[in-house]
């Protein structure tokens, strides 16, 4: 028995193992200084943008597949088995097809975007938790770090945007800029729930909360917030600029909105920034709310994470491959009209439910209770207010259609007196 | 702490630099024949006429002074979130009336018409 348990944690723990012997090796090799760390950085570097590249091949393999699925095709079938080798031609076909500036465009504007969101993607993998001490970097402001540095991408569509001097490009650049991005404002708020409940920003710290760990609650914090989660996984969505939020790359409005006028590797880049992002979302998303790599031991932490981070975004894929495009109007009405207010309620909500019952007698508080029954106040709590939330919209859209039927009635009345007046005469 | 934001800034250098390595292995490798017609703006196939630099709505703009109206007060809630679990109970109507007075900002733009898209 002792030796079966043996056996699972070194297999759990074979991530940070093979890192440490690496880094042990290159110290042993060059010696302790400034020097080595550099050197040990800039491997960690190049492997976290390895494993973004590979990311970025598997999902765009994987979202053909299942998109193909949910239509009735068959997708990728031809290159290799599977069509796995799918993303290796299109590497191929990228690299060498020809690269056009268009002649008004603001040239050095117009190169530096493509490389600027594809490398604001990749730095953002930079606080991601793979494994129990394996990650680029264990930043105490973790939280903070992602959504401050996802903000980087939409700089970069803007440039894109502005830079090709075209007016699809210039379309949707806007479009990101005015409306996209001020999806960012609930996934701000609805990260400070789960930083009120774990005490912390760093990320390893979120996920330790939600394990049994001495101080944990032992339940994945969507339990707890599941107003939070719902609008962290909406807006996060929206956020990254995908299907059905898509509206700054609407084939059938804008053509393909701010990267029209790329072509060969500069577009291959601006795919990458965004499938990197949205992979990013999706992990973040699992490391918030769904615990990210922790889980029972006789699974390896690494494979729970890809667990976790593929079944989100097996979501977005599921969403893309069933839902229309959202209008723009409703895109912006759902933001600052719903998710913002519900946000803000929500936070308050949290607030007052965790300073009523406390799970830590160390904790102000009025009652102490058990985690469980915690997370029970604080689930009906929440969908409490979600169902408010969403009795009050259904009302309001419901007196609008109503509104909207009334007037078109009236029109038809005046046009059929109209009509009449002028057949009598 | 000051080795953890050196590796984000080394991360940061050298994806720039491997996203710009990209961009000139391709350089080297794609053909290269521009003329006239592939340079000029796409546009359906209809020859483009003036500038896309041009002025805008004003409603973009509108937008975006709310969404930085939220994002600055977003970020000042990020310390009292961290340091909620210390603070006594009382300090939870403080920091509702922190985040009510936001809600009331959203309510103002939301009556005066702001958040009307057509």
């Amino acid at each position: 028995m002792d030796n079966i348990l043996e056996v699972l944690k070194f297999i759990n723990n074979l991530m940070a193992f093979v890192f440490d012997e690496i880094g042990k090796f290159i110290t042993g090799l060059l010696g302790k200084g400034p020097g080595t760390e550099l050197v040990l950085m800039i491997l960690a570097a190049i492997g976290l943008i390895t494993f973004g590249a590979v990311t970025m091949m598997a999902l765009t393999w994987f979202e053909r597949k299942i998109v193909a699925r949910i239509q009735d095709r068959i997708g990728p079938n031809q290159a290799g088995p599977f069509g796995l080798m799918l993303p290796l031609a299109d590497g191929v076909k990228m690299l060498t097809k020809e690269d056009i500036t268009p002649a008004n465009a603001d040239r050095w504007v117009y190169l530096i975007a493509p490389i600027m969101i594809a490398a604001f993607a990749m730095t953002s993998l930079a606080v991601i938790p793979f494994a129990p001490r394996v990650a680029g970097v264990n930043l105490d402001i973790g939280a903070f770090f992602y959504i401050a540095i996802g903000s980087g991408s939409t700089i970069a569509i803007l440039m894109a945007g502005w830079g090709s001097n075209n007016k699809y490009s210039l379309l949707g650049a806007f479009r990101t800029v005015a409306q996209l991005v001020g999806y960012e404002v609930p996934m701000l708020l609805n990260v400070l729930p789960v930083i009120m409940l774990s005490g912390s920003m760093s990320l390893f710290d979120i996920i330790a909360k939600q394990t049994d760990a001495p101080g944990g609650f032992g339940l994945p914090f969507i339990l707890f917030l599941p107003v939070s989660a719902l609008v962290f996984l909406i807006s996060g969505i929206a956020e990254v600029g995908r299907s059905p939020f898509d509206l700054m790359e609407a084939e059938s409005e804008i053509v393909a909105g701010f990267h029209v006028e790329y072509s060969g590797m500069k577009f291959a880049l601006f795919m990458m920034g965004e499938y990197v992002n949205a992979a990013v979302v999706s992990i973040m998303f699992s490391t918030f709310f769904l615990g990210g790599f922790a889980g029972p031991i006789f699974i390896p932490p690494y494979v729970w994470f890809l667990a976790k981070a593929f079944s989100i975004f097996f979501i977005f894929m599921w969403l893309r491959g069933t839902l229309p495009r959202v209008r723009v109007d409703q895109l912006v009405n759902l933001n600052w009209k719903f998710f913002v207010p519900l946000s803000i309620i929500n936070i308050i909500v949290v607030m007052v439910m965790s300073k009523l019952f406390v799970t830590f007698p160390a904790q102000p508080g009025l009652f102490v209770v058990s985690p469980l029954v915690y997370m029970a106040i604080m689930l009906v709590s929440g969908l409490g207010l979600l169902g408010l939330a969403l009795t009050l919209a259904s009302r309001s859209a419901r007196r609008e259609r109503l509104a909207i039927a009334q007037e078109a009635a009236e029109h038809r009345v005046a046009n059929q007196a109209f009509a009449t007046a002028q057949t009598g005469k | 702490m000051r080795t953890d934001f050196a590796f984000v800034g080394v991360l940061l250098v050298a994806a720039f630099l491997l996203m710009g390595a990209a961009l000139v292995a391709a350089s080297l490798l794609r053909p290269k024949k521009p003329n006239k017609d592939k340079a000029a703006t796409y546009e359906c196939g209809m020859e483009t006429v003036g500038d896309a630099w041009v002025q805008f709505r004003v409603q973009y703009y509108l937008f975006a002074l709310v969404f930085v109206l939220f994002d600055v007060g977003g970020v000042l809630l990020f310390p009292i979130a961290l340091a909620f679990n210390q603070l006594p109970a009382w300090t939870v109507l403080v920091i509702s009336l922190f985040a009510l007075t936001l809600l009331s900002s959203l309510l103002y733009a939301w009556r005066k018409g702001v958040l009307e898209w057509d």
